[in-house]
């Protein structure tokens, strides 16, 4: 489809404004104009709503497609809280209103949305107290590792370092690293967890943190998580729960409970919130209580009569991360996930995410290589180094998949597996999506061995076959010119 | 309700496959002292109960109130064709677009979207987003402290006191030395600035207009740090770039901005939308995501995320920024609103925001005991000062039926008798009558 400026005809317009219904008393002095016009679209609401409903029909989504990438959980987002977040109540509230005086007031269902949803994420995970501000995961590991910068700030401890596995995701040492943290990496071991021989001499009086997730990037839950926590613990060093594997444990394990210190938690994965093609996200932070004094301010405290107020007298605070209260519409759709879902809602998902990981991962463990073996949690890694033999590596037989009419895997990661294939099928699959996805993963299979060379071609269905990154990048076109 | 339809017939078919025999065996790495100590949360509701309970709980926010709230989040008219079409799960149920093949519809938008903010602002290279316009001027302190090597970091008194107070978190644990720089008469105080920055300057933060509404040419602030080897950002906002030089045209360095106004809906604070654009040379320093126009095997015209080299999924803790998930929806909204508007639509909502503005400075300047500010020019927000405390008129005021406006001793100390008064499109000569006729009403009282 054309890009939208190429269709822009002059003189056209797509909305129409009010007249100007007070008299022009003076212009801005031209000094401080731009020379020439922004130039924008020139196009008709029709020729609009043509343009992207023309771009969705390219996109895969949740709702037209299977999407089992690993470590996203892409499952159904359910509509109602899409209509919930609409509600004029919500969507047209000013979020400086509660900080006007008694403004507390006008917002008191706005601000118990904030209050309540904390106190759930505080059972559902076992910790103490929680903020919803940050904005998106990474942005509660970012706040997670101020946290703890400032506990041992305050305690006087000089620590510098955090620990963090080699299968970790990405922004996990991204955020410690621009928190201020050096970053030292622990392998993995043969049974994939962390590898605890190599780890507990690491931890020592220089170590402010671990972080972790479990179950982690392999899919798998660590056993040992307690005897991590006491090594840790044993040098004040805090531990870290990273919150995107989260969909495995509702009902079934806390972190708290397991003595993490701080966890954030990815509301657009777990609780159902549409990731938008890349965000908005909503990643709120939970501590301990040793670690309360520190959140971001504003809180939002319940007083004794039931009213909500907005809290600021917190000295200790890393103060403020977001410029509000955190994607709050983000967070209303969630809450009202989790009270629509229930706690047995709320087991049966991760019950369920199990179930489908683990019946995929029976399925296919024939055909693809396992590098890890065990029980999985919401998601299993098969590597495709088998099918690398014959020069079929996991980007063809993701590629493959598209045709196939189903979004592919995660790929390359986690980064220890050598051509990873992430699978994480999510609760709302139902048994014949699987079972179409497995029957597409053998037949890629049998054809990696049989006709490896047509792989290079795929995928053949799309509007745009596979793309000339390294062009991209030498040719920065990041922008059109007219 | 779970949203699963697996049966319980499915169930035990899939765990046969599975070798087990109950889903609780699944579980059994979960050591039993590990089981949940608690998990105490209420029972389902139904999605007509759900609805019900919000409805309820929506009607407790006072969003009817009429608004002259801003602080660099306004209240701007949002056609109805944004919500039609970015209701389209296509575009909101998709993830980050790592599959190009099966996301040409959000890559294609977003490098759209990046043409349009650098047609706003100026510069050359914009990004696929970022959080919000606090952490997007956060990025380009971390940008400025890359590229020169420098760690202080020198910040304008009118750049929005929320984004001051984000950046002096983020700066805590990092060695860098902040210094924060008075207005004068409401604009940037260009002597104090020019003494406060040296050779360990990284970066000096500007905002246009600045958190009081005044309007500012800020090229001699970019000359003189360009002298020294420093980087200057501006932070914008989008709907004065319709009218106003760009950052680009005054030198700037970096752009940044909040992208609310350009069609995202005020709730009660997000998701909201950083937008950053930059000179071509420091496309490799910038954060986030950025999609780039290439080609397919066959030579057809397609998109693709790009220079992923910078980013945390490839370079971990070396990374340019640790962003993983942007605002991608917002940046879509955004740019069907930049689209729906047009370049004549939008010229036409900023000169509405300042024209009305100028008539609401008029009309309060009558008011006995009320002064405007207006030593410098202003866009579509204003300071008037009082003759009592602001936060008391504002709170009085609220009962009359207005959010009147920011009382600006919350965030600066000496001004409690201070408001900070914003219009946009929305509000009608009538609507400003009587926030006159109630503002008068409250001082004379």
């Amino acid at each position: 489809m054309s890009i939208i400026f190429k269709k822009s005809v002059p003189g056209r317009k797509g909305v129409q404004l009010p007249e100007c219904d007070v008299p022009v008393l003076k212009k801005i002095d031209s000094k401080y104009l731009r020379s020439e016009d922004a130039q924008l679209c020139e196009l008709s609401e029709l020729d609009i709503v043509r343009h992207f409903t023309g771009l969705s029909r390219k996109n895969y989504g949740v709702d037209t497609n299977f999407y089992p990438l690993g470590s996203c959980t892409m499952k159904y987002n359910p509509k109602i809280t899409e209509k919930i977040a609409a509600l004029d109540g919500f969507s047209s509230l000013h979020p400086l209103l509660p900080q006007l005086r008694r403004g507390g007031s006008l917002t008191q269902g706005a601000l118990s949305v904030i209050y309540e949803l904390e106190q759930q994420l505080c059972e559902i995970t076992g910790m103490d107290a929680f903020t919803t501000h940050p904005l998106a995961g990474a942005h509660g590991e970012l706040t997670g590792m101020m946290l703890i910068a400032a506990y041992h700030k305050k305690k006087g401890n000089n620590k510098k370092v955090v620990i963090i596995p080699d299968e970790a995701h990405g922004t996990n040492p991204s955020s410690a690293s621009i928190a201020g943290f050096e970053i030292r990496s622990v392998p993995t071991g043969e049974n994939g967890r962390i590898d605890l021989e190599k780890l507990i001499p690491m931890i020592d009086q220089n170590t402010a943190a671990i972080m972790m997730t479990n179950p982690n990037t392999l899919g798998l839950f660590n056993p040992d998580i307690k005897k991590i926590a006491n090594a840790a613990h044993a040098f004040d060093a805090m531990l870290y729960y990273d919150g995107a594997n989260l969909n495995a444990i509702l009902g079934k394990f806390r972190p708290g409970d397991a003595d993490f210190d701080v966890i954030h938690v990815n509301l657009h994965k777990t609780f159902a919130t549409p990731h938008g093609g890349g965000g908005p996200g909503a990643g709120p932070v939970g501590v301990k209580k040793h670690l309360e004094q520190f959140l971001p301010i504003s809180r939002v405290a319940k007083r004794t009569d039931g009213i909500y107020a907005l809290e600021y007298n917190y000295p200790d605070s890393i103060g403020y991360i977001a410029p509000f209260y955190g994607n709050f519409s983000v967070c209303l759709k969630a809450y009202a996930y989790i009270l629509n879902l229930g706690a047995q809602g709320l087991i049966d998902v991760s019950e369920n995410a199990v179930l489908n990981a683990n019946y995929v991962f029976h399925s296919l463990k024939h055909y693809y290589e396992v590098p890890y073996p065990g029980t999985c949690m919401h998601e299993c890694v098969f590597s495709a180094r088998k099918q690398t033999e014959n020069g079929v590596h996991a980007l063809d037989i993701a590629k493959a998949l598209i045709d196939k009419g189903m979004h592919p895997p995660t790929v390359y990661f986690p980064l220890i597996v050598k051509e990873a294939l992430m699978v994480e099928p999510t609760e709302t699959e139902s048994k014949e999506t699987l079972d179409t996805f497995i029957a597409a993963m053998i037949e890629i299979a049998h054809r990696a061995e049989s006709e490896p060379q047509v792989f290079s071609d795929f995928p053949k269905t799309t509007p745009v076959s596979r793309l000339d990154e390294t062009k991209a990048v030498k040719n920065m076109d990041f922008s059109y010119i007219t | 309700m779970s949203y699963i339809s697996t049966t319980d017939t499915q169930k035990k078919q899939m765990l046969d496959v599975c070798g087990v025999d109950s889903i609780k065996k699944l579980f059994a790495d979960i050591p039993p002292e590990l089981q949940p100590k608690s998990f105490a949360l209420p029972g389902g509701k139904s999605e007509f109960e759900l609805h019900s309970f919000f409805q309820q709980l929506a009607s407790k926010n006072y969003s009817h109130l009429v608004n002259f709230l801003g602080g660099g989040f306004y209240d701007h008219f949002i056609p109805a064709a944004i919500d039609a079409l970015v209701s389209r799960s296509e575009f909101y149920t998709a993830y980050t677009p790592y599959q190009p093949e099966l996301s040409q519809g959000t890559l294609q938008a977003i490098y759209e979207y990046q043409s349009d903010i650098c047609r706003l602002t100026g510069l050359d290279i914009a990004n696929a987003s970022l959080y919000d316009g606090g952490t997007a001027l956060f990025e380009a302190c971390q940008m400025a402290i890359s590229a020169t090597g420098r760690r202080k970091i020198v910040m304008d008194g009118g750049v929005n006191p929320i984004y001051r107070k984000m950046i002096n978190s983020y700066a805590a644990n990092l060695s860098i030395e902040l210094v924060d720089i008075s207005v004068s008469h409401g604009q940037s105080d260009r002597d104090a600035i020019f003494k406060a920055i040296d050779d360990k300057t990284a970066i000096v933060l500007l905002q246009n207009p600045n958190f009081f509404g005044v309007i500012d040419d800020h090229s001699d602030i970019v000359n003189q740090c360009h002298e020294k080897g420093i980087l200057a950002v501006q932070s914008v906002y989008p709907v004065a770039m319709a009218l106003l030089k760009t950052p680009g045209e005054q030198g700037f360095d970096i752009a940044t901005g909040e992208g609310q106004s350009l069609g995202l809906p005020l709730s009660f604070g997000g998701p909201y939308l950083g937008f950053m654009s930059v000179r071509k040379e420091l496309a490799r320093k910038m954060p986030g995501r950025v999609v780039a126009r290439t080609t397919d095997t066959q030579n057809r015209e397609g998109f693709v995320l790009s220079l992923q080299a910078r980013e945390q999924h490839i370079r971990r803790e070396k990374a340019t920024s640790n962003i993983c998930s942007n605002e991608a929806l917002c940046a879509l909204r955004a740019h069907m609103y930049l689209s729906l508007i047009g370049k004549e639509g939008f010229k036409e909502v900023a000169s509405l925001c300042y024209n009305k503005a100028n008539y609401a400075k008029e009309r309060i300047k009558g008011i006995p005991g009320v002064e405007v500010m207006e030593t410098s020019p202003t866009f579509n927000e204003f300071t008037i000062k009082l003759p009592m405390d602001a936060a008391e008129c504002a709170g009085k005021l609220i009962d009359l039926g207005f959010a009147a406006g920011f009382p600006l001793g919350r965030y600066y100390k000496g001004m409690e008798n201070y408001l900070l008064i914003a219009i946009t499109e929305k509000r009608t000569k009538f609507e400003i009558g009587r926030l006159a006729e109630a503002l008068e009403a409250v001082v004379c009282q």
